[in-house]
């Protein structure tokens, strides 16, 4: 056991009891009781677990809280205090969930892309959204809502 | 079905305020398997439910200060139930929309003997008696109105949750009448609206479950979370059907976090302070197995197994005219075999279940497409009475058919009461694909003959595949038949005029199970490839060869005709692009897809399915379109990279980088036409399935000539 202190969602976090190990995934879910992070493969495969280090996103079930010292962690949870983050809007506005397990990993993803190319190609998109699965398909209405997440960057209401 | 009296309490007598009290002691404040729009009073709620909501039927709950809450039967797992449901009551209710909550009710016999989602059932079961609902609410609201009023109910109208006296114009809200009207008889026969009267049916209302689902609140199953909860994983025998000898369990326990080690039916359960270290510790067991029955199976086998039979005479599905006689009197014939994989359902949300035994009740907790059959897996394995066990349905990240099973739910039943405390067991991803319940493997052979002018006029077809049946219930097929496994080959829309279907019920040792679209998912593929097979063969264009044979099937004829015109077909198209078409009747609804294809590097590219359905009257179109394009996807995945092998009874693929699925690069744009009807609806989340595989393959033919009778696709089919 150790005592690691990280930034999570803003806030200062000191996670004194836990199993270096452990990556982020579960000490998020089972040791916090932050739920919106989820489980999907465990080896970095689907996206489901997409969280922010330092602005980057990163597969949190592949991440050791013991790496975390220092850093800062954004989650699913800390993206907007009100869904009012653009992603998050466009999200709302097509519609894009359907049985909405993954959604938390590709806003996610989402989000951290289009913090650092505000407008992205349909390229652009593959390049980076390749690496989370929606088992549902929603694929069409994901890449038409980072499209429109760039939007409301740009200024388009 | 029909709504029960207004006093009937549930079978459980389990009320929702009964739960929320129970809820409150079981998880100290938090509250599970609710689904709360935005703008719902969950906070109010929790405060002080003073006065218990007034039940008019098992579907609609309303509160004196007007909360109206909707019973959803039909869990959710993306489908839209959620929505589309509401929308069946609350137009017949006349409540505004958004002006209600909804929440996934108990286990009770009022939504039927079967409670759950499979078959793509939910729109289709739920059309009328849902409706009825909230028309007899509707009917029994005005007459409490008429009663209290005084006058007589003619001079009463519903209209936006509340009831007017129209000779007045005094109102009372329906929060005000519950009380009295659910007191009232339930009035029998009540009219349900005419179609033009619609407020929300067939309108493309907005999801009620996105809110949640973009901040990360909504509640699966997996989230379930209780004071004092533990958390298990499982080691299961590598050999499916195999069985704990002896372990070893020194370094398991030796991980930190572990608690316990507890063997129950399904292997050697690791219980932990969390999720993580119970996964690690299970594979840390040194776990001695007796392999069983299935420890030499392997595919090659299998394959061979389903050839060998298909030689033989096997069950006659379907006869029509003679087809021996066909055949020999044909100018030309046409012969080929067909095969598909098993495949593993692979749903996001890895299968997990929360358990709460005690000595005189249980409490679920889980994401299930069948709520019956959690509550039996309980009755069973705990001994308790059904009205002492509760299950609480949670989102769910998924279904497909594998959340229809019992055997995730069996895990936390048996090591809860084992070990006394709540715990949630979670199946870890390569438990999901290694211990599946699958996809069948099959296999079919097909004679045909064609006339002189190469018009199709015999059809054989023998084919082999497992008895999902028989896997799912333990019930040998009737007269070596089951319709779940032979659908989609035993009977063809297309009129030939000798037509022979011959089943061999073939068992293989591998547990099988629906995965969403059942049997279609492989015969669809060999019928409508082998037809393509018989268009080339009598050169005729593949839209002109269905078209003469739906001549009897106007429906399919029909979206066959609008697929092919909205997809160009027949038009050119861009250099190495081509086209290929099916359509299929399953679940109620006719579907026609055609597929637009390129081939570059071994691998096949499709660029634009064009998707035409007739699914008969539409509750919400965009949720129609969501599920083409979702089934379009899911059959996709299937048709270019599933497929689950065995060597020596075990599963060789793991995770996603062995069993993996169509990613955003791969995914094509997907046009859904939708045709009006006020047809009794058909299903949905099932009907774009079948086409797609098909599709793409007779579109591979078209481009190369090279005829895919395999799945997946292979770069060596290609070349």
């Amino acid at each position: 056991m150790a005592s690691i202190q990280f930034n999570l969602n803003g806030k200062p976090h000191s996670a004194d009891d836990a199993i270096p190990e452990m990556p982020l995934l579960w000490y998020l879910r089972d040791s916090l009781g932050m739920t919106g992070t989820k489980f999907g493969c465990g080896m970095a495969l689907c996206g489901a677990c997409t969280v922010h280090v330092n602005g980057q996103s990163v597969r949190a079930c592949v991440t050791p809280v013991s790496s975390l010292a220092g850093k800062n962690v954004t989650t699913i949870e800390g993206l907007s205090p009100d869904s009012s983050h653009p992603v998050q809007k466009a999200w709302t506005e097509l519609d894009v969930p359907q049985c909405g397990y993954c959604q938390s990993g590709q806003i996610m993803t989402a989000a951290a892309l289009l913090a650092k190319k505000t407008q992205p190609t349909d390229a652009d998109i593959d390049e980076v959204m390749r690496g989370n699965i929606c088992r549902c398909g929603t694929y069409q209405d994901i890449r038409a809502a980072i499209h429109r997440a760039a939007g409301i960057l740009g200024g388009k209401a | 079905m029909s709504p029960v009296p207004a006093n009937q309490t549930t079978k459980s007598g389990f009320s929702r305020r009964g739960f929320l009290q129970v809820g409150a002691s079981v998880t100290g404040g938090f509250l599970l398997g609710f689904s709360l729009p935005a703008g719902s009073r969950l906070s109010a709620q929790t405060a002080a439910p003073a006065i218990p909501d007034a039940r008019l039927n098992a579907w609609i709950h309303i509160a004196p200060d007007d909360q109206i809450t909707f019973m959803i039967h039909k869990s959710e797992m993306g489908q839209g139930t959620v929505t589309s449901l509401s929308q069946l009551l609350a137009d017949e209710l006349e409540c505004d929309w958004g002006k209600f909550r909804t929440e996934f009710p108990p286990v009770d016999r009022a939504f039927g003997p079967m409670q759950g989602v499979v078959g793509s059932q939910s729109i289709r079961t739920s059309w009328i008696p849902l409706r009825r609902a909230g028309a007899t609410a509707r009917e029994m609201l005005i007459q409490a109105a008429a009663q209290t009023w005084g006058v007589d109910k003619s001079q009463c109208r519903a209209q936006s949750g509340v009831v007017i006296n129209t000779a007045t114009k005094a109102s009372l809200s329906y929060g005000k009448l519950a009380g009295a009207a659910a007191k009232l008889p339930v009035p029998a026969n009540v009219a349900l609206k005419d179609p033009s009267q619609y407020r929300y049916i067939g309108k493309s209302l907005k999801r009620l479950d996105t809110a949640g689902k973009v901040n990360g609140s909504t509640q699966f199953g997996i989230d379930a979370r209780l004071p004092g909860l533990v958390y298990a994983a499982v080691a299961r025998c590598p050999v499916v059907g195999g069985k704990v000898v002896s372990f070893d369990d020194k370094r398991a326990r030796a991980f930190p976090g572990v608690k316990q080690i507890v063997p129950i039916s399904s292997g050697v359960a690791v219980v932990a302070n969390n999720t993580w270290s119970a996964i690690q510790a299970s594979r840390l067991l040194d776990i001695k197995w007796d392999e069983g029955p299935n420890a030499a199976v392997n595919t090659p086998a299998i394959t061979k197994m389903f050839a060998d039979k298909t030689l033989t005479p096997g069950t006659l599905c379907k006869k029509v005219g003679d087809v021996d006689a066909g055949l020999k009197s044909a100018a030309q014939k046409v012969e080929a075999v067909y095969q598909a994989p098993f495949l593993a359902h692979a749903p996001m949300e890895p299968l997990n279940c929360t358990a709460d035994v005690r000595p005189n009740e249980c409490h679920i907790w889980a994401s299930t497409q069948m709520q019956t059959v959690v509550l039996g897996t309980a009755v069973q394995l705990t001994g308790l009475k059904p009205e002492q066990i509760h299950v609480h349905s949670m989102y769910m990240g998924g279904g497909f058919g594998r959340r229809a099973t019992g055997d995730f739910i069996s895990d936390a039943v048996e090591i809860s009461k084992a070990i006394g405390v709540p715990v949630k067991a979670t199946w870890s991803r390569e438990d999901d694909i290694q211990h599946d319940r699958y996809r069948p493997a099959a296999l079919a052979r097909f004679s045909a003959g064609l006339d002189t002018d190469g018009w199709p006029v015999a059809w054989m077809n023998r084919f082999a595949c497992p008895s999902i049946q028989k896997s799912s219930s333990g019930q040998d097929p009737r007269n070596g038949l089951d319709s779940t496994s032979t659908e989609g080959l035993d009977d063809l829309e297309y009129d030939i005029p000798n037509f022979q279907a011959e089943y061999h019920w073939t068992e293989t040792g591998i547990p099988v199970h629906y995965w969403r679209a059942v049997g279609f998912t492989q015969n669809t593929f060999f019928a409508e490839s082998f037809l393509d097979e018989l268009a080339a063969a009598g050169k005729k264009d593949p839209v002109e060869l269905r078209r003469r044979l739906l001549a009897k099937s106007p429906r399919l004829l029909h979206v066959l005709e609008l697929a092919a015109e909205k997809s160009g077909w027949g038009q050119p198209l861009p250099t190495g692009h081509s086209h290929g078409v099916a359509a299929v009747f399953n679940v109620g609804t006719y579907s026609a897809q055609v597929a637009e294809i390129s081939i570059s590097s071994g691998k096949v590219r499709v660029h634009r399915v064009v998707a035409a359905v007739d699914c008969g009257h539409v509750v919400n179109p965009a949720i129609v379109q969501q599920q083409i394009r979702s089934a379009i996807v899911y059959g996709l995945t299937a048709a270019l990279k599933g497929e689950i092998t065995l060597d020596k009874g075990r599963v060789q693929q793991t995770n996603f980088h062995q069993y993996d699925m169509l990613r955003i690069d791969e995914m094509p744009v997907v046009d859904v036409y939708i045709v009006p009807s006020t047809e009794s609806p058909g299903g949905i989340g099932e009907a774009g399935v079948p086409a797609i595989a098909p599709a793409v393959c007779n579109a591979v033919f078209a481009a190369t000539g090279k005829r895919i009778r395999q799945l997946p696709i292979r770069p060596d089919q290609l070349a």
